[in-house]
Order: C-alpha cells, then structure tokens, then sequence
C-alpha cells in the first residue's frame, strides 16, 4: 500500500515525552480530517505504547523511541512505534488484559486498549532484541 | 500533577486536572491515598470534570483508589467523565466495578 504523507521522530523514553508523542501525532494526523473520536482513539494507543517503552523497554536506562507515522490511501494512518530495549518473552502473555511486570501504578491494560482503539495492531518482540509495535486506524469515510 | 480536594460532611471530592498518564499517575495515585488515609472520608468522589485525556494509568489511579477507600469501608464514586476517559473506562471494563455518575456528585 502506497503512502500519501509520512513523518519520523525519535526522542528518549523520557515520560515527558509521553505527552509530546500523542499531540505529535495527532497533530500530524489532524490532516486527515478525523472526527474527535477517533483523534482521542489514536492519542490513547499512542500514549499506551510509547508507555511501554519507558516502562518496560527501557526500566533501567534512558533508550530510544523511533515513531513513524503514514498516511495511507483510504483514509488508513499506520503508526509504528520502534525500541531498542529488553524486548518482550512471551508477547501473548503481555498482550493478556490485566497483566503487567510493573508495579502497582500500571494496570495492565495497554495492549487491551491498543486492541481496542485501533483497527488492528501487530507485535513483533524477543527478549534482548526490542519491540515494535505496529498500529493501524481506518477512519471514517474509509472505503 | 494538578488536583483540589474538599471534604464536606464526611464526604472527601478530589478533583482531577489535565491529561493523565504514566508521567503523573503515580503522583495522583500516592496524593490520594493520603487524602483518604488522612480523612477516613465514607464516600470519596473523583471529579473528572476537568480531565481532558487519560490512558491506562488512569485506571490504575482509580483502582488504588478503589483499593484505599475498600480498606476503610468506604465507596469510591467517579463524575462527570468526558468522553475520551469514559471510553477508556469502557473499554477495560472499569464501568462494572466502579460506580460512575454522569454529573458532579451532590450529597
């Protein structure tokens, strides 16, 4: 599928940063005209996984968050969200609503949400090699 | 991190500001477990009014809320939801364990 607009960012996984990636984001995407529904949709799934990488991706150091958005045709935004951090074991298991490695101040439901929002989401991950998260939202008016 | 809170005829109201995420949620989360562990309060409302965005770190605020208030017989009331936290609610089931009120919550 060829893109019709597309943008690159990379800051730390400061959670500082958590704010600045889903108004980055819905910033670029505002373009395509998305009601204020599915603008909160795709700031939330941002938010979720640019969350995990601070949390999880990264617990002990500050890395690297690359974040890719496209503009597909059809009204279709594709967003990538990339680490280089510990990576995911057993990417079901995180996917499960409610589990969570971090502490009491996480909920577990990231990906649940992710799923949610999104039309669809895919998750590549192995321990030690990082994660990428790819996200993809038809908004309305799609054909 | 913004937040007010009032206590009126054992009744503690904590009033959320802003965008919730990872970044403040662990500060609201201890904020109001000292509230309600200070105040003993029967009912504790979170007023979500003023709350324009949350992730999924705004669960975990309410479910240790929810889990401070339980510990000393109290109930834990959420108001005046915007729509974006109301779907978040929604979507990770929060609206079948917490009591949510549509308007801000009057004794």
């Amino acid at each position: 599928m060829k893109f019709e607009n597309y943008m690159t960012i990379e800051f730390p996984s400061k959670s500082s940063n958590e704010a600045f990636a889903r108004a980055a984001v819905a910033g670029f995407a505002a373009q395509m005209d998305p009601t204020l529904e599915e603008l909160g949709d795709i700031r939330t799934a941002v938010s979720e996984a640019v969350t995990n990488c601070i949390v999880h991706a990264y617990p002990d150091c500050i890395g690297t968050i690359t974040l890719r958005c496209k503009i597909l045709k059809n009204k279709t935004l594709d967003i990538t969200i990339k680490d280089k951090g510990v990576g995911i074991e057993d990417v079901d298991l995180a996917r499960r609503p409610m589990y969570t490695t971090g502490g009491t101040d996480r909920s577990g439901m990231g990906f649940t949400i992710m799923e949610s929002f999104m039309t669809s989401i895919v998750v590549k991950s192995s321990k030690g090699n990082g994660t990428v998260v790819r996200m993809r939202r038809k908004l309305q008016g799609c054909k | 991190m913004q937040l007010t809170s009032f206590l009126q005829d054992g009744k503690l109201t904590v009033a959320l500001t802003g965008e919730i995420d990872h970044h403040c949620a662990k500060a609201y989360i201890q904020a109001i477990e000292g509230k309600i562990e200070a105040y003993t309060p029967h009912t504790c409302v979170l007023d979500f009014s003023e709350v324009t965005f949350m992730d999924s770190s705004g669960i975990a605020v309410v479910i240790n809320a929810l889990r401070s208030i339980t510990r000393i017989g109290g109930r834990l009331i959420l108001s005046a939801l915007n729509e974006q936290p109301k779907k978040v609610f929604k979507s990770s089931g929060m609206d079948k364990i917490v009591d949510i009120q549509e308007e801000i919550y009057e004794v």
